[in-house]
């Protein structure tokens, strides 16, 4: 075990300089004119012999490689540059606003959680019953809806005719984060319920389940102390998996519902070309998923004893 | 899959035919008529016509008019052209380079193999549309930026799938019998490994279809994609935002243009699958 933790983690070096370094290039080859940009934004309108000394202040005429090590040095050091735009070091602003996605993030997760993996279960228990055919149904649409749009049919509902929870966010707090995650939360248990229903049908379709009933054991009691717990693992890594297209998806449910967290201040700095903060949001973003996929798989190992039992045979 | 299992194998093959027909008629008619939008809608969708401004819906304009004073079925109707090609010819882009890498490291293997499943690796430690989101910004928007932006980031798990059929394919035995009796590489990898593989590829590339565009629509929401006035369903959604709380079907018109074509395509794409899948073979 210990030896597949090492491994693993040694696999993730060239990840991790991949991300970093294409995150690099790409805003580079976009902001070679950054400084006139700059300048630029600012609104004033400078001689050839100022920019090429702000290049030079900034590093910037030096070659591609030694700007990148001494940016991933910066990185590294907390520090990812200032912004074009407020002129606050980057990495402050992006610290005060991670907690708020987060906390959306995590929110979301747990409405998702409680709402799909229930259902999931109850529309395979009742393989195509009604109730399976109408949950099918609603995940079919759920879907089929951008998350935008779901959010605007949201405020359209909850906030404009029923006037329980407000349009825009006031703060971060729970009521106010109460919008963006029944977004997010409905848009990713379409998805999500389909998967575990999908992996329960899976697992009741095996073997040993008939073996148990013609036992004579209780449905309920290999529902629950067999199915769901093998079932679990897929559900897990599943999960996991979705967490990619939230980190996304928070973006454009941010800046709907105001929510003042990183996915609103990356959208923001995009409409002012914003590069450095596009950048640490693309890393950051970046980092959280390759971490998320790490403890998945880590936990997978520790719960899966044919996985476990495996690795400790081969080391 | 499901439904299927209690049904006889060969009603089940004729019941996905029949269901596969009927997707794929609404899914032509959605591509089709998507190409001939501009002569399908009974207003010119970019005329702007101020005191008619914010017209609710009614039978001259049934989904009302945005603020512009321009009809709203006419811009959803022209609006199809750009989401339903550009997806498209999206997936259609990545389903070739991710096929195209993919059979070239599972036949070559080595340090090609190596070098390219790293890079896609990388790609894939990315959330997409973050990624997405990030190439598009520094490419500065527009439709083509957009799909070039989702397509970067969407190419590897085609080559992932594509690498490992034509590994399984190439270790087949009538894979050998092929080599000994003197086939030109060429001709094993178009011939015998292509159609092989063609299979799982075409079913993740049919699913695909609604992820894009909701994606795509996505980007176009930010402003990322599309540019006003072109009609695009999601920068329209985005464009007319502020008119929610008091005209919300100007807004509504097209998210239900993305939700219905989304539909169809991702019903088209449960249907291949189930078609494809070997166990309603038999």
């Amino acid at each position: 075990m210990r030896k597949y933790i090492i491994q693993r983690f040694l696999q993730l070096i060239p990840i991790l300089i991949g991300i970093t370094f294409l995150s690099f290039a790409m805003m580079r080859v976009a902001g070679s004119d950054a400084v006139t940009e700059m300048y630029e934004n600012r609104g004033t309108a400078v001689s050839q012999e100022i920019i090429d000394a702000k290049k030079a202040e900034l590093g910037l005429d030096q070659p591609f490689l030694v700007q990148y090590v001494s940016w991933l040095n910066g990185f590294l050091h907390g520090d990812m540059g200032t912004s074009y735009v407020s002129g606050k070091k980057v990495f402050d602003e992006f610290v005060s606003k991670l907690p708020a996605t987060l906390l959306l993030t995590v929110m979301s997760i747990l409405a998702t959680v409680v709402i799909s993996i229930p259902l999931g279960v109850l529309a395979a228990v009742c393989q195509d019953k009604w109730v399976d055919l109408l949950l099918r149904f609603f995940s079919f649409i759920g879907n089929a809806m951008p998350n935008f749009f779901v959010a605007m049919l949201l405020m359209q509902l909850l906030s404009i005719k029923l006037n329980l929870l407000p349009v825009i966010a006031s703060g971060v707090n729970i009521r106010s984060a109460l919008m963006p995650m029944l977004t997010l939360a409905i848009s990713m248990s379409a998805k999500y319920m389909r998967q575990v229903r999908a992996a329960v049908l899976e697992e009741l379709n095996k073997d040993y389940v008939q073996g148990a009933r013609a036992r004579g054991i209780r449905e309920s009691v290999i529902l629950w102390k067999n199915v769901i717990k093998s079932a679990m693992l897929t559900i897990i890594t599943l999960l996991a998996l979705s967490i990619g297209s939230l980190l996304g998806g928070t973006a454009i449910i941010e800046s709907i519902f105001m929510w003042d967290g990183v996915g609103k201040l990356a959208v923001d700095a995009i409409t002012t070309r914003d590069y450095p903060v596009i950048q640490a949001y693309v890393v950051w973003m970046a980092l959280i998923y390759v971490i998320v996929n790490l403890i998945t798989d880590l936990l997978y190992h520790c719960l899966d004893p044919r996985i476990r039992l495996g690795v400790n045979q081969n080391g | 899959m499901d439904k299927s299992a209690r049904r006889k194998p060969k009603k089940q093959k004729n019941y996905l035919k029949k269901r596969f027909f009927i997707f794929a008629t609404l899914a032509l008619i959605l591509v089709v008529g998507s190409y001939f939008s501009e002569r399908l809608c009974p207003y010119d969708p970019y005329e702007q016509n101020l005191s008619i401004a914010k017209a609710s819906p009614s039978l001259a304009h049934p989904f009302g008019t945005d603020r512009y004073g321009r009809d709203m079925l006419s811009r959803v109707i022209v609006g199809s052209k750009t989401s339903i090609y550009s997806t498209l010819l999206l997936v259609v882009g990545i389903t070739v380079i991710g096929t195209i890498v993919g059979i070239i490291c599972g036949w070559n293997g080595k340090k090609l193999d190596t070098i390219l499943m790293r890079i896609s690796d990388i790609f894939l430690a990315f959330p997409g549309l973050v990624f997405a989101l990030a190439v598009a910004a520094v490419m500065g928007g527009g439709v083509q930026n957009a799909v070039i932006a989702l397509g970067a980031i969407s190419w590897p798990k085609y080559a992932r799938i594509a690498r490992s059929q034509t590994l399984a394919q190439k270790e087949s035995l009538y894979m050998r019998a092929a080599i000994l009796s003197g086939c030109s590489t060429g001709k094993l990898i178009l011939k015998h490994i292509l159609p092989n593989i063609t299979g799982p590829i075409l079913v993740t590339a049919m699913l695909d279809i609604g992820t894009m565009m909701m994606e795509l629509a996505g980007l176009s929401f930010l402003g990322l994609g599309a540019k006003p006035p072109v009609a695009e369903w999601g920068s329209m959604m985005s464009d007319t935002r502020n008119l929610l709380t008091t005209h919300p079907w100007v807004t509504f018109a097209p998210g239900i243009a993305i939700f219905l074509s989304v539909m169809v395509f991702n019903l088209l794409g449960d249907t291949v699958r189930d078609l494809l899948d070997p166990r309603n073979e038999r």
